[in-house]
């Protein structure tokens, strides 16, 4: 193959068409619940209707009795030989961690907790047997509201004497990084503004599209697992660290995923069973959950009570901002765990310049299901936080709220900066993309029409909604994870092989799901090796092709898998030229490599690296010394965390009359740095923006006052549809990163991050003027309604009972009805 | 048991089925239809949505045994000779999926809707696929590609 005179253009800002499409639009897909194999049995889980009981008894000998099962097992049964569901990341030395039995014998902590599972020969008859398995409980008082749980006074495990798992403080004047926060606010009180808040971050769900399924197949040397994860890799560790299995004798795949969201960021109980149940009987065996299975099963997110107090100058310069958060862990810590408020702590002094910082967390257990990463996990809940205060702040002061952000964020000629936090933000602009944004929005119009319709008294009020964000994101340094008792690196790896006939196959440890990886990094590798895009093959998501990795969350597949395939490429080019040099007879010096082929300096000689890559497969003729082969293998770990920003703008008509919040107008621009396909990164920023929009105004894990979710499925968790939305105005502003190869940051949870607080800050400048003074998430017309209209603080706090029904003759009012049936 | 016999993209079957078998359960178990997927359990994901009879059906909400006698038509059975159908070249020129796993309902409700009205408005195209939800895009490219089949090649879209 011979380079072509004409000089391609780069692949990298292409906005390609994914390669991933045409097996997802045609239905040739590997999803985990597809696989069938020989003599592969179904299991069905037995799930506690209790939120706190003791289990007293199980008798499963009518389901074992049941047509086609094989057998039934429970926890006595699982023992010690089932492992433990980990927490990675402890977030200090002495947190008070709940031991986490996937099925536990003695007690279950929440309610949908497994208590049996029974296994036969088709889902259908697992099922129907299931119902079989009589359970007696002894009810347990269980903790519940977050607030009085975090005061001890129902413990969601009793033997751990607490419920209040850790406290994690970061204080800028302990770590010298900034001043002391009491001075600040002490400051403030007598000759400036104090601004103290108390803000609701609601239960969401993940609800990624595809249920979660599990499939082991023990027969074979290996064990292997294939399973709807975001994280094959951890998977692996920790199924070899809790089990004792070799991990040289396991093999997890992640075949097509259906989204995950930090949904599948987790060590699961029922992948756990399931890998126990297969050793056991010795056949494969699959478990597939039912939506409502992973409702109140699959773990949730956000769920904190945030109390900020902000110190101002009088003309509205910001001096301190003191945190303090109460986070709900649910019943068990997971993976991440604590770890998800913890990474807020960087992120509430967000784009801003103050002088001092304190934030205080304590994760609480509580008797309902386990709370840990979604979508931006942690920095939406602190975005939130600060992006209300400074609205607030504008309120009290009577100035623009885009002007007071103003007075108070990082230059663009500061970078890079360090925050009062202690983090190094290497690059941005924030006066670029504001400007950008209000452009784009006409701001200016626009307040114009909010005051006209104020003054009209039109019963469609207007409200404008800001959210000047940034995060961080591309997890981790691995430095700094250590510092922080994080219980591995933050590296990823690549491998480049050049086939012999021309292909190149790339192995990432990142783990896609919906993302576009073999797509994007197809671009990169492309670009960096001078191949065709279409002649690149990204593989992913089994442990036996991918051996090393860290897998999908945290924004990080581009800016760290991205930058270990530059580094895997680089090393390609490395070991080619010496054999390139060979085959033409030239010295190694005088080579050089551009768009695929190394040429001779100053001649017209040269030779492709595919036909180098050939050259390398047929060994015939290799300089002496040389191990033959041109395949390279890279890990990367990243120098600093990614810090995309953005300014969005949201435009919010609330109908006075029926409390309806509408979308108008919908504006972002985001800078991720340099972007590798435009098109994918719009769609990550539209699905973010959704998911955050969605918190807002529609989404909550409700739970009654016995502990059961009554949001427990999609009838009653309201997840948006296409008729609830509007389309989204997008664009960016580019400042490279400095401290990677490509520029990239990180933009798969910058859209959710920056859009919730962009919305409620909206729908209450449409209704301050009606005196209300905030208003809890979800914003539902119900909730909007009584904030104008009635004396119901903040609209009224969401009741804790499921939806009354019509009839109350029907059964299915209570919702522990039938349980140990 | 019951025997049912029917056509699902354009081969005969026959099997015996319980009769509580859920048409989704039908395709997926014993026809190995995997492209068609079961994302809820309450008709409200829409991410089984299939053809009967040439109209949108959730086929989670359909017995197999109703279905004896008629014409199914799934994701796989879309394409024609290798040639996507236009909906479907659609969603990948506009980006309209993501994960992929509401892709196959939601491509055959867009379907339907365009048979339905070849020409829609974007607020039509949205109240059409209210019935199947999506968690990764955001809709706002899924209406794009509805609004660009209808745009580029109404008159194939227009055809089963």
């Amino acid at each position: 193959m011979t380079a072509t005179a004409e000089r391609p253009a780069p692949e990298v800002g292409k906005d390609r068409r994914r390669k991933e499409d045409q097996r997802l639009i045609t239905g040739r897909t590997h999803w985990t619940d597809n696989i069938t194999l020989p003599g592969m049995l179904h299991l069905a889980m037995v799930r506690s209707p209790f939120a706190h009981a003791k289990i007293v008894s199980i008798d499963t000998a009518a389901a074992q009795a049941a047509t086609n099962v094989v057998a039934v097992f429970t926890g006595k049964d699982l023992g010690e030989e089932q492992g433990v569901n980990a927490n990675a990341w402890p977030i200090t030395t002495e947190q008070v961690t709940p031991n986490h039995q996937p099925m536990p014998a003695e007690r279950v902590a929440f309610a949908g907790e497994i208590v049996a599972v029974v296994v036969a020969r088709t889902a259908a008859e697992a099922r129907d047997a299931a119902e079989l398995v009589d359970v007696e409980y002894d009810e347990l008082p269980a903790a519940l509201d977050l607030r009085e749980s975090a005061e001890d006074k129902v413990l969601a495990h009793p033997e751990l004497g607490t419920n209040k798992t850790a406290f994690w403080q970061l204080d800028s004047a302990a770590q010298g990084s900034g001043g002391d926060v009491e001075e600040a606010i002490a400051e403030a009180r007598a000759n400036g503004i104090v601004i103290e808040r108390e803000f609701r971050q609601q239960r969401l769900i993940p609800a990624f599209m595809e249920p979660r399924s599990t499939v082991v197949d023990p027969t074979g040397e290996q064990i292997t697992m294939w399973s709807a994860t975001q994280i094959p890799h951890i998977l692996r560790f920790l199924l070899a660290a809790t089990t004792g299995v070799p991990e040289s004798k396991i093999r997890v795949i992640a075949p097509d995923v259906g989204g995950g969201f930090g949904g599948k960021l987790q060590s699961t109980p029922e992948e756990w069973i399931t890998w126990f149940v297969a050793r056991r009987l010795g056949k494969p065996c699959k478990y597939t959950e039912t939506r409502s299975e992973s409702l109140v099963s699959a773990h949730h997110g956000r769920d904190q009570w945030q109390k900020l107090t902000l110190a101002a100058t009088k003309e509205g310069r910001v001096t301190g901002l003191k945190v303090d958060l109460l986070a709900d862990l649910g019943a068990y810590i997971g993976v991440v765990g604590g770890g998800v408020p913890v990474l807020g702590a960087w992120m509430f002094n967000a784009i801003y310049k103050f002088d001092a910082y304190q934030f205080n967390c304590t994760p609480v257990l509580t008797n309902k299901a386990w709370v840990d990463a979604y979508r931006g996990a942690g920095r939406p809940e602190a975005t939130f936080g600060i992006e209300r205060m400074m609205d607030e702040l504008a309120v009290e002061l009577g100035k623009d709220p885009l002007e007071v952000r103003e007075m108070n964020w990082i230059k663009h000629d500061e970078f890079p900066f360090t925050t009062v936090a202690g983090m190094t933000y290497d690059s941005g602009n924030y006066e670029a993309a504001t400007a950008k944004a209000k452009e784009m929005f006409g701001y200016d119009e626009l307040r114009a029409e909010q005051r006209a319709r104020r003054e009209a008294g039109d019963p469609v009020q207007l409200g404008i909604g800001i959210s000047t964000f940034t995060e961080m994101c591309g997890l981790a340094p691995s430095r700094v994870l250590g510092s922080l008792n994080y219980g591995a690196g933050g590296w990823e790896h690549a491998t480049v092989r050049m086939l012999p006939t021309g292909k190149v196959e790339v192995i990432t440890g990142a783990s896609a799901h919906g993302q576009g990886h073999e797509t994007a990094f197809s671009q990169i590798v492309a670009d960096r090796l001078g191949v065709p895009f279409e002649d690149v093959e990204i593989l992913h998501g089994d442990t036996q092709v991918s051996h090393k990795g860290l897998d999908t969350y945290g924004s990080r597949s581009l800016v760290v898998g991205g930058e270990a395939l530059v580094l895997a490429a680089d090393k390609v080019i490395e070991r080619a030229k010496p054999l390139a040099a060979h085959l033409l007879e030239a010295n190694v010096d005088d080579l050089e490599f551009s768009e695929g082929r190394f040429s001779v300096r100053g001649t017209d000689q040269g030779i492709g690296i595919t036909d180098v890559a050939l050259a390398a497969f047929a060994s015939h003729n290799y300089p002496e010394g040389m191990e033959p082969g041109i395949d390279a293998e890279a890990t990367y770990d990243p120098v600093n965390f990614s810090f995309p920003h953005g300014t969005h703008l949201c435009a919010m008509e609330i109908d006075t009359e029926t409390g309806r919040a509408t979308m108008r107008k919908y504006v972002c621009v985001d800078d991720i740095g340099n972007i590798i396909n435009p098109l994918i990164v719009s769609g990550q920023v539209h699905g973010g923006l959704m998911q955050g929009i969605a918190q807002a105004l529609f989404e909550e894990a409700v739970y009654d006052d016995a502990g059961t979710l009554v949001s427990g499925s999609f009838v009653d968790y309201l997840l948006p549809t296409a008729a609830d939305t509007i389309s989204f105005d997008i664009d960016h502003t580019t400042s490279p990163s400095t401290t990677n190869t490509l520029g990239t940051k990180g933009v798969g949870e910058a859209g959710t991050i920056a859009s919730t607080p962009a919305v409620v800050n909206a729908v209450l400048d449409a209704i301050r003027q009606f005196g209300v003074e905030d208003i809890l998430m979800p914003c539902t017309p119900e909730r909007v309604w009584k904030a104008i209209h009635t004396s119901a603080p903040k609209g009224g706090e969401t009741e804790g009972a499921a939806m009354p029904h019509f009839d109350e003759s029907e059964p299915g009012q209570s919702s522990t009805e039938g349980a140990g049936a | 048991m019951t025997k049912i016999s029917l056509t699902v993209d354009g081969t005969q079957v026959s099997d015996d089925v319980e009769p509580r078998m859920l048409l989704v359960q039908y395709l997926r178990e014993k026809l190995g239809k995997t492209g068609t997927v079961i994302g809820c359990d309450t008709s409200n994901c829409g991410a089984c949505t299939v053809h009967l009879d040439g109209r949108s059906v959730k086929s989670c909400n359909v017995l197999a045994v109703q279905a004896d006698g008629h014409e199914v038509t799934t994701i796989e059975g879309l394409a024609h000779d290798g040639d996507l159908h236009p909906v479907q070249e659609a969603f990948r020129e506009c980006h309209g999926l993501q994960c992929g796993f509401c892709t196959p309902g939601m491509i055959m409700q867009s379907v339907d809707l365009l048979n339905d009205n070849p020409h829609p408005s974007e607020e039509e195209v949205r109240v059409g696929l209210e019935g199947n939800l999506c968690r990764c895009t955001g809709y706002h490219n899924i209406v794009k590609s509805v609004l660009y089949a209808a745009e580029h090649s109404s008159e194939k879209a227009g055809a089963q």
